[in-house]
């Protein structure tokens, strides 16, 4: 039986023909990303700036005007109404969340406030249901996006120091140049695209450092057993011979996780949609980044040589041995 | 070479059929719900027939625990709370106020008269008309101040009193503040998790978060309003003496004094000294019941301490009124007709039998010790939770698929030893959650869809590294070997970095984002687990099997 082959035997490209070209390309895009977070700034949902969303459910098509000219109606402020819609909704399910500011002076948004809003929206549609109501209070939600930045500077300085013990201080430099690389570019993109922006986002922005970590430490790996191996070669050599070797396995990860990440998107719902587009987003940056970003930057900076250096070699064994328990 | 004793093979085995025995239950989840709502309805109110059909549904030496639905997939509310903890520094020094005019009374000759001055809530300022007898003064009121009862409060006292001019200032010091707000912590806790239990609902989160919040989650209720009906009702119950009546609420009391309306008469209002002489919390006991009359009321009973200052003040102000304050409202102000030494008595007004059973409950559950501001609230409708799980469903399956698919073209056989480990380890997962009694969000199932995609990931480093073994000619078994040797360090080093992350989510983050991290961290560690043993071990027994002398990989 043949099986599916991504990536023929021998394949050996060669990635680092302009490798400074591929750096300058990712600083430009980092850029990028930077002036579009800058001008368009991000969605923030509720948990980062503090409001309430209310999801309505009616069987009569969602009138955004009529909603809106209900809820203006009742001077709260700044206030959203936009329609979802998926494709896993039925005909009858017409879907919108309705946003409504933080009130000036209280802590959460009161019941009051939200009664009033649903009996308004009660008016233009009678059948409508609330299936969703969440307040978050300007208190929490400013702390929620500290947690949130703290808890992403953490996740890169752990792997830093990681990377660091278990490789050399390149490898490090190398792999979170790569991780920031990805967190930017994904931040670029939601303030771009504007999807919102909350507290699972997060989550996703962390499981992408998580994935382009993974990708990195399997293409680091193999470099480090390279340069054992292969003492004479020079290091763009090597590194092209260890990307080109764990290629096949690279790209087999990539697509088993898009292949599960896509089926998510298409029909996971609508709640967990931006959350998943994060994550899918993120397997193509990491993959990219693995290469282009953290080897490039490895190449760049240079790397001792010179492994079977007696204290060289005991480093590396107290390394693996501290990190095989 | 390619062995594996016999010893690690039944341990293999046994981890798994553990992990897939735990997970079980979930396969058949309303039915193992039913019967472990009987049980424990069995346990709290008795048996019967009904209960003990319902609980045989499942058999009891089955496991049945189950994995916790999380409020985005079940429906239900969320509040985050924050506990006004300076309320409580008040309401202390509101009660130190008759104990330090009775001290001061008594050495009337050194200090003058002596008279309480408005301030600050959680501040005590009294005035005495000789400035001369301040040291006097502040001694006598430093004696009333008790040692604190902490750990790191030790040796301090709990009054921190000094004077400015002619006025003495009493705060409370800030070790017993400390301690104070420990206690009320606490005591918010109990209070809210009984209330939320005299509802009976399944699986309420009632957590402390930080110095001064309260996490409350509650499934299948229907909105957060109504969570906050139920724990925020403060049913605080006072008997205060009362000095007279009023007709308006904007009437001025005096010091020490406040005007409270009538809870049915319309318009009618009494002058209250705001000291009470004992609060709910020193009640023992509260049940519906009747009085002489057959119109409902509430019994209730004192502790020893309570019941002491209740009769030493019936007994002392025999004739005169004294008002039953229930949230700041007068139920009813009678006159004291005899010394009520036994430390109970009885609530009368114009209840109605569910006014006074509810009553009943409120008052035993106590009041709570402070006032509560809510931070955050959601409410997620049961249709929207049973959406998602439908979605959820759907898409893992498809994921599955997808992936089982696409690892048997690539890899045949050896994928399909991959494929089985896939489906343990989903399994592996779903036993662990319910034996930690975890809970399932949605980001949890898109935690373990994307373990499912990154489970693999282990078996493809192996794989690519045994075919890249056999292309240096090595025999079979020599290329197996080498390639899970090989793949390992790559394997530990990719994953104990994304352990890291799953580990920081989980402290950093809260609700959905921990339901996250605990579905990745553990998916981390059983898809490393199959996929280094479990695949191994079916590879090792074909390999024994069919001693083949090529691969095809």
């Amino acid at each position: 039986m043949r099986h599916l082959r991504l990536v023929k035997d021998g394949t050996s490209f060669d990635f680092f023909k302009h490798w400074k070209l591929w750096l300058g390309i990712s600083a430009f895009m980092i850029v990028l990303a930077m002036v579009s977070f800058g001008v368009r700034g991000l969605n923030y949902g509720i948990d980062f700036r503090g409001g309430t969303t209310i999801r309505t459910e009616s069987a009569q098509p969602v009138d955004v005007g009529a909603y809106r000219d209900a809820i203006n109606a009742l001077g709260l402020g700044d206030s959203t109404i936009s329609e979802v819609f998926d494709p896993t909704f039925g005909p009858d399910e017409n879907v919108a969340m309705v946003r409504i500011a933080a009130q000036d002076g209280q802590e959460a948004v009161t019941a009051e406030t939200v009664a009033s809003v649903e009996a308004a929206l009660q008016e233009v549609a009678p059948d409508i249901r609330f299936v969703s109501v969440e307040s978050v209070g300007p208190k929490v939600s400013g702390e929620l996006i500290q947690t949130a930045f703290i808890a992403v500077g953490l996740a890169i300085a752990a792997v830093l120091i990681y990377i660091w013990l278990r490789f050399e201080w390149q490898f490090a430099v190398g792999a979170v140049a790569a991780l920031v690389h990805d967190v930017l570019l994904t931040i670029g993109v939601f303030s771009e695209v504007g999807i919102k922006f909350d507290l699972a986002i997060i989550a996703a922005l962390l499981t992408i450092v998580g994935y382009s970590l993974n990708d990195t430490v399997v293409v680091f790996d193999r470099v480090r057993e390279n340069l054992i191996k292969y003492k004479k070669r020079p290091l763009k050599e090597v590194l092209v011979v260890s990307i080109n070797e764990t290629l096949s396995r690279t790209i087999m990860t990539s697509l088993t996780t898009l292949l599960a990440l896509f089926a998510l998107f298409a029909l996971g719902g609508d709640v967990i949609r931006g959350f998943v587009f994060a994550m899918i987003w993120g397997v193509f940056v990491g993959t990219y980044s693995s290469i282009f970003v953290a080897s490039a930057i490895l190449l760049w900076l240079g790397v001792k040589r010179d492994w079977s250096k007696p204290e060289a070699e005991g480093d590396a064994k107290k390394a693996a041995g501290g990190a095989s328990v | 070479m390619l062995q594996i004793d016999t010893w690690k093979r039944v341990l293999i085995w046994a981890l798994v059929v553990a992990g897939l025995v735990l997970a079980a239950p979930n396969l058949f989840y309303n039915r193992v719900e039913s019967h472990n709502d009987a049980v424990k309805a069995i346990e709290a109110q008795g048996s019967t027939a009904e209960r003990e059909a319902q609980a045989s549904v499942w058999p009891t030496w089955l496991p049945s625990d189950l994995v916790n639905l999380g409020l985005d997939l079940r429906g239900g509310a969320h509040l985050l709370a924050e506990v006004r903890l300076s309320d409580v520094y008040a309401a202390r020094m509101e009660a130190l106020w008759p104990e330090v005019r009775d001290v001061l009374r008594d050495a009337r000759d050194e200090v003058g008269t002596i008279r309480l001055q408005p301030s600050d809530p959680g501040i005590l300022r009294v005035r005495i008309s000789n400035p001369d007898g301040m040291a006097r003064a502040l001694e006598l009121v430093r004696g009333l101040a008790q040692p604190v009862v902490s750990l790191t409060g030790a040796g301090a006292t709990d009054l921190q009193v000094a004077g400015d001019g002619s006025d003495i200032i009493v705060t409370l010091s800030e070790a017993e503040q400390r301690a104070t707000d420990e206690r009320t912590m606490q005591q918010s806790l109990e209070i809210i998790r009984r209330r939320i239990d005299e509802v009976g609902t399944r699986e309420p989160t009632i957590q402390r978060q930080g110095s001064d919040r309260i996490l409350i989650q509650v499934p299948g209720i229907g909105s957060a309003a109504e969570l906050k009906e139920i724990i925020g009702t403060t049913a605080q119950l006072t008997f205060q003496p009362v000095v007279g009546r009023a007709s308006s609420a904007g009437e001025s009391a005096g010091v020490g004094n406040e005007v409270l309306p009538s809870l049915n008469e319309e318009g009618v209002f009494y002058i209250l000294e705001t000291a009470p002489v004992v609060t709910g919390e020193e009640l023992v006991d509260a049940q519906p019941s009747y009085d002489q009359n057959g119109r409902p009321a509430v019994n209730f009973r004192f502790n020893p301490s309570g019941a002491r200052k209740f009769g030493d003040y019936t007994a002392e102000n025999i004739g005169s009124p004294f008002a039953i304050v229930l949230d700041d409202e007068v139920i009813s102000a009678p006159v004291i007709q005899s010394h009520i030494p036994g430390g109970s008595g009885i609530i009368t007004g114009n209840f109605d039998i569910a006014e006074s059973t509810n009553l009943a409950v409120l008052l035993r559950a106590g009041a709570l010790p402070a006032g509560m501001e809510f931070l955050e609230e959601r409410t997620i409708g049961p249709e929207l939770g049973q959406d998602s799980i439908d979605a959820g469903k759907l898409a893992t399956g498809v994921a599955f698929a997808a992936v089982l698919i696409f690892m048997f073209l690539s890899y045949g056989l050896f994928g399909l030893f991959a494929n089985v480990a896939l489906i343990l380890n989903i399994g592996l997962i779903m036993g662990i959650l319910s034996a930690i009694g975890a809970t399932l969000t949605l980001p949890g199932i898109a935690g373990i869809v994307l373990t499912v995609g990154m489970a693999v990931d282990a078996n493809v480093l192996i794989f690519e590294r045994i075919r890249e073994e056999i292309k240096s000619a090595r025999g079979p078994a020599r290329a197996i070997e080498l390639g899970y040797s090989k793949a390992l360090s790559a394997i530990v080093d990719a994953n104990i970095t994304t352990v890291i992350t799953a580990i920081i989510l989980y402290v950093m983050g809260s609700g959905p984002v921990r339901g996250f991290a605990i579905t990745l961290g553990i998916g981390i560690v059983t898809s490393v687990f199959t996929a280094i043993w479990v695949t191994r071990l079916l590879i090792v027994m074909w390999f024994e099997r069919r001693r083949p002398k090529t691969l095809e990989i």
